[in-house]
């Protein structure tokens, strides 16, 4: 049979066909809110995956993050868009063979890199780095340095968000907002 | 809570309610009886008529809240681990983690006096 030919756990192969079925529902569909909400469905299966492989934190971090709030962002894009029928442009084909290719591209050098790690780590999951208490520990002392340059990128990606998003009023009332600042 | 097989009560518990939901909706949508009028159909059966379309662009400050939404949200998760350690880490943790605190307190102190939580009409 297949699956003992693979030697592969079969929830893992089962989590796996759900999560590229996803994917590919996501890729090929054309009404952008139906990708969305098969990205969720992708994030979650995504999510067991890390279960799967013992990395509880990055599972929960996994469906809070990245199924709540980057989905929420997601949802706000294709608000921000014009998604009307007549405004889509068309697109050449050319585009299409570039991006085919070069998605190409960057799954083969992806399977590559990560032939060798990833089958031992799929093997082997039992190792315990994974959990939140071990991660905290590792977390906090050795990688206590990129740990506190993160908050900095965070800082920086407020200042972005305020510069780009906030409607810039007149120099004089810089701290004053409020509703007079509507030009 | 240390290993993937702890997880299978969380997938029975998820597989009962997804069949309970497929199950009860299915069953009241095939023995229901349906009567579809174009009055029926509408988004809103009584009540407000709806206006134009759906898809029209909205905007940009709607995305600067949910934005800055996950930028905290991130901030409160890093608590987790942190708070599993606490006793351990002693007050060595206990700087660390102020520390990333104050650049996050920083932050919203710009985004306060720059008026991004006040909504601008």
């Amino acid at each position: 049979m297949l699956l003992t030919i693979l030697g592969l756990p079969p929830a893992f192969l089962l989590l796996s066909f759900i999560t590229i079925l996803c994917a590919l529902y996501v890729v090929t569909n054309t009404n952008p809110v139906y990708s969305v909400l098969a990205l969720i469905l992708a994030f979650f299966s995504i999510s067991a995956h890390y279960v799967l492989l013992n990395a509880q934190f990055l599972a929960v971090v996994n469906l809070i993050v990245y199924a709540g709030a980057i989905m929420v962002l997601f949802l706000f894009v294709l608000m921000l868009l014009n998604l009307n029928k007549e405004s889509e442009p068309i697109v050449k084909m050319g585009w299409h063979i570039g991006a085919a290719v070069t998605a190409g591209l960057l799954l083969v050098t992806l399977a590559a890199a990560l032939h060798k790690s990833s089958e031992q780590i799929m093997r082997n999951p039992a190792e315990d780095i994974g959990l939140v208490k071990n991660l905290g520990k590792v977390l906090f002392t050795d990688y206590l340095v990129p740990f506190e340059l993160s908050g900095i990128l965070f800082l920086a990606a407020m200042v972005g968000a305020v510069l780009l998003g906030k409607k810039q009023t007149n120099s004089k009332e810089n701290n004053n907002y409020s509703e007079t600042s509507s030009q | 809570m240390s290993s993937p097989s702890s997880y299978l009560p969380i997938v029975i518990q998820t597989g009962v309610a997804i069949g309970f939901v497929a199950l009860a909706l299915g069953l009241s949508h095939l023995l229901g009886p349906k009567r579809k009028t174009t009055q029926k159909d509408e988004t809103f059966e009584c009540g407000i008529e709806t206006q134009g379309n759906a898809r029209f662009p909205v905007s940009v400050k709607y995305f600067l809240t949910a934005i800055l939404f996950v930028l905290f949200d991130v901030e409160v998760i890093f608590f987790y681990p942190y708070a599993v350690n606490f006793k351990e880490m002693g007050a060595e943790g206990f700087i660390a983690v102020v520390s990333f605190v104050a650049l996050f307190l920083a932050g919203f102190i710009y985004v306060w006096k720059k008026g991004a939580f006040e909504w601008e009409r």
